[in-house]
């Protein structure tokens, strides 16, 4: 990601689709429409969003008031808590491309995971400062704080939907059904992982007591 | 060569035992004094009180052994005894703070009844004039006798149409207040606390327990027959189990009766403070619900919710419920948050085996045990005094001396909560913001730490007011500026003098 910049001209071009990034969220059909059809976002910037988001979580947690984040610290699992980004991040792209190339869609799969990257921008975007405002409130008045993380919340979520209709080019019916269908398709992933792994425990497990059982008559 | 093969054998050998070894299951030794942090964790604590002495009917010299004793009662430095078993009541006295001695037995009064004895008498009243008002369970009556015993009057099941009228009034427990008006709990009886005028004359029920029910159960009792739902248990409040009049006039009740899914996720209050017009007006500002022990898991034999079987308030407002399930003293400061937890099942000196009562005699407690027929002692440790103090000195207003007694808590136990939140009060009533609100910090107490934020934000700003304003001046002016600039600078340039000079 970063050996292209060797370039200045890369470089131009990254803080160029990075920029892009703002110009998604304020007009959110027009850009997403771009990114990918006049090649306007590259996976570098969407490396970094992502990224920031991840940090932005991570340190939300340390930098956030304790009016607004308790943090048990002994239970905290920072990779545990990374996951909780990327394994849904994960699914929704697998599954997304998954169905979606079945039913038209034009996007691949690299162009999925860029849009949706895209999409997480207002999260760190207000994640930051208000995690900075936060320290600088009482109790009354952190309704400001609850209600401007859950509406950068609620900002990403949409431009995550409009961003795949935008490049699998779908109409906004369709793009509403396949969401819906994305969703269950992470909720099918999640069961046959679920399987998946709980029969390799099972299997593990039953070698485990092949072997004891062994040792225990040796 | 033959080395590595030997090497290699071990540690295949080493990894086999490992999958043998069982780890040893380290199972904490609970503590017998606690306390819940803001996490709900437990955290163990010095203890606040130690046993002083336990009485048993052969240290009290008692001629007939008691038996299931039920009502323990504190008036001033008398401490009453209800032997319900042997259907007296034994008047005990406090010559020094080590003993308790026998003053008299009362087994009859006089006066002009059919029966003049006790039927397994469960709790005793005294007024400010020396008048007992006795629960007579057996006998369905409650008594009122003078201080020479002289029978007065007595309070029968209340004259009230919706009371089923095969109903046996059974008064348990019963308190009454300055007006010598009555309140008692009677068996069966779930509608709130029977209350009496001074005269005699039965005046309502107040402090009815709210009616807790699932919306499940409601669905279903909505498709279920006739005949299903008369086996269904019914939505009834509870009963309450015990209650206190505390130095202020109001009525602490418990119960211990509830469904321990409603007792987990706080529906159903086990303790209330109920006001004359029979409203809870219980303080809930503690981290986690009053109920005793947070955790109802199975533990030596004993599951489920802590079972409140009586209570009492202390004259800082501190109120100690006691816990009939697990053995325990459970302590609450007047925001209801936990001030200590201890006490257990057992035989030793300190724990129960059926715990049934408790009053107090200034700080020292007293806990009555049915099943040991025995009074069991409690007096505050140094630790447990120190913690009395600070609350004391705070509500007297000596914030100083608070904090530091506080401080002195907290070195003691520096896990303990209500330490570091006392440090900040104190801090915030001196006006020290800024430290107040690293204790408050360090507790998770949001509400004192905005309080302590708000004041220091405000002092912070007029500080700084002259600094602030410069700033917002210069974010204003110095682009206001520059503006100019560049215009007068445009303009000088593209005047129309120089043009003509420099052609």
């Amino acid at each position: 990601m970063f050996a292209a910049f060797t370039k200045k001209e890369s470089i131009h071009k990254y803080i160029d689709s990075l920029k892009f990034a703002l110009y998604c969220m304020s007009h959110p059909l027009d850009g997403f429409w771009d990114l990918t059809h006049e090649k306007r976002g590259t996976y570098a910037a969407a490396n970094t969003i992502l990224i920031l988001t991840l940090m932005v979580r991570i340190m939300r947690l340390r930098y956030t008031s304790f009016l607004f984040v308790q943090v048990y610290w002994e239970d905290l699992n920072i990779f545990l808590y990374l996951a909780s980004i990327l394994f849904p991040l994960a699914l929704w792209v697998v599954g997304n491309w998954a169905l979606t190339t079945l039913f038209d869609g034009k996007g691949r799969l690299g162009q999925v995971y860029m849009a949706t990257c895209y999409g997480l921008a207002p999260y760190p975007l207000f994640g930051f400062p208000m995690m900075i405002f936060s320290n600088f409130v009482t109790v009354e008045e952190g309704a400001f704080y609850s209600v401007l993380s859950v509406f950068s919340l609620i900002y990403a979520a949409i431009l995550v939907v409009v961003a795949m209709g935008q490049i699998h080019e779908y109409s906004a019916s369709k793009n509403i059904l396949f969401t819906v269908a994305t969703l269950f398709a992470m909720l099918v992933m999640i069961f046959i992982l679920m399987i998946f792994f709980s029969m390799i425990s099972q299997g593990v497990a039953y070698f485990i007591s092949l072997g004891k059982e062994m040792l225990f008559r040796m | 060569m033959k080395k590595r093969l030997v090497r290699i054998l071990t540690s295949i050998c080493a990894v086999g035992m490992a999958f043998l070894y069982v780890l040893p299951v380290s199972a904490k030794e609970s503590s017998y004094s606690y306390n819940y942090d803001y996490w709900g964790d437990v955290q163990d604590a010095p203890s606040s009180y130690a046993v002083c002495r336990v009485f048993t009917s052969s240290d009290l010299g008692l001629d007939v052994n008691m038996k299931n004793p039920s009502g323990l009662t504190v008036v001033g430095d008398l401490v009453y005894i209800c032997d319900s078993g042997n259907n007296r009541i034994i008047e005990c006295k406090r010559p020094t703070p080590q003993t308790l001695e026998v003053n008299r037995i009362i087994d009859s009064f006089t006066g002009d009844v059919a029966v003049t004895t006790f039927n397994n008498p469960t709790d005793i009243a005294v007024s400010a004039e020396g008048c007992f008002f006795i629960a007579d369970n057996g006998n369905a009556r409650v008594l009122k006798l003078d201080k020479d015993l002289n029978y007065l009057m007595e309070f029968t099941k209340p004259d009230d149409n919706t009371l089923n009228a095969d109903l046996v009034f059974q008064p348990t427990k019963l308190t009454i207040d300055t007006a010598d008006r009555l309140y008692c709990i009677a068996t069966g009886i779930n509608k709130g606390l029977v209350k009496y005028e001074a005269d005699g004359t039965f005046s309502g029920f107040v402090g009815a327990t709210k009616v807790t029910y699932d919306w499940t159960d409601y669905i279903w009792k909505k498709f279920a027959t006739q005949e299903q739902r008369a086996l269904m248990a019914s939505f009834v409040p509870t009963e309450y189990d015990n209650l206190y009049m505390d130095h202020e006039g109001f009525i602490y009740a418990c119960t211990g009766s509830a469904e321990k899914d409603d007792i987990r996720n706080g529906s159903a209050d086990v303790v209330r403070r109920i006001n004359l017009i029979g409203n809870d007006i219980l303080v809930r500002n503690g981290d986690w619900y009053i109920i005793g022990d947070l955790y109802m898991g199975n533990g030596g034999g004993y599951e489920g919710a802590s079972y409140f079987t009586d209570i009492t308030c202390l004259e800082n407002d501190i109120y100690i419920c006691l816990d009939r399930n697990r053995g325990r003293l459970f302590g609450y400061d007047d925001q209801g948050k936990m001030v200590f937890a201890f006490g257990g099942n057992g035989n030793m000196d300190g724990y129960f085996r059926r715990p049934a009562a408790i009053d107090h005699m200034g700080y020292d407690l007293l806990v009555l045990d049915s099943l040991d027929c025995a009074v069991t002692l409690f007096t505050p440790t140094e630790f447990g005094s120190l913690v009395y103090d600070a609350i004391d000195q705070f509500d007297d207003g000596k914030y100083e001396e608070s904090g530091n007694t506080w401080r002195q808590v907290m070195n003691m136990d520096g896990n303990y909560d209500l330490a570091y939140i006392g440090i900040g009060r104190s801090l915030l009533r001196q006006e020290e913001y800024h430290e107040a609100m690293d204790y408050f910090e360090l507790k998770y107490d949001a509400d004192n730490w905005s309080k302590a934020y708000k004041q220091y934000r405000k002092e912070w700003v007029e500080e700084h007011i002259v600094i602030i304003i410069i700033v917002l001046l210069a974010v204003v002016l110095i682009p206001l500026g520059i503006g100019k600039f560049k215009a007068l600078k445009h303009e000088i340039d593209t005047a129309d003098i120089f043009t003509i000079n420099q052609k």
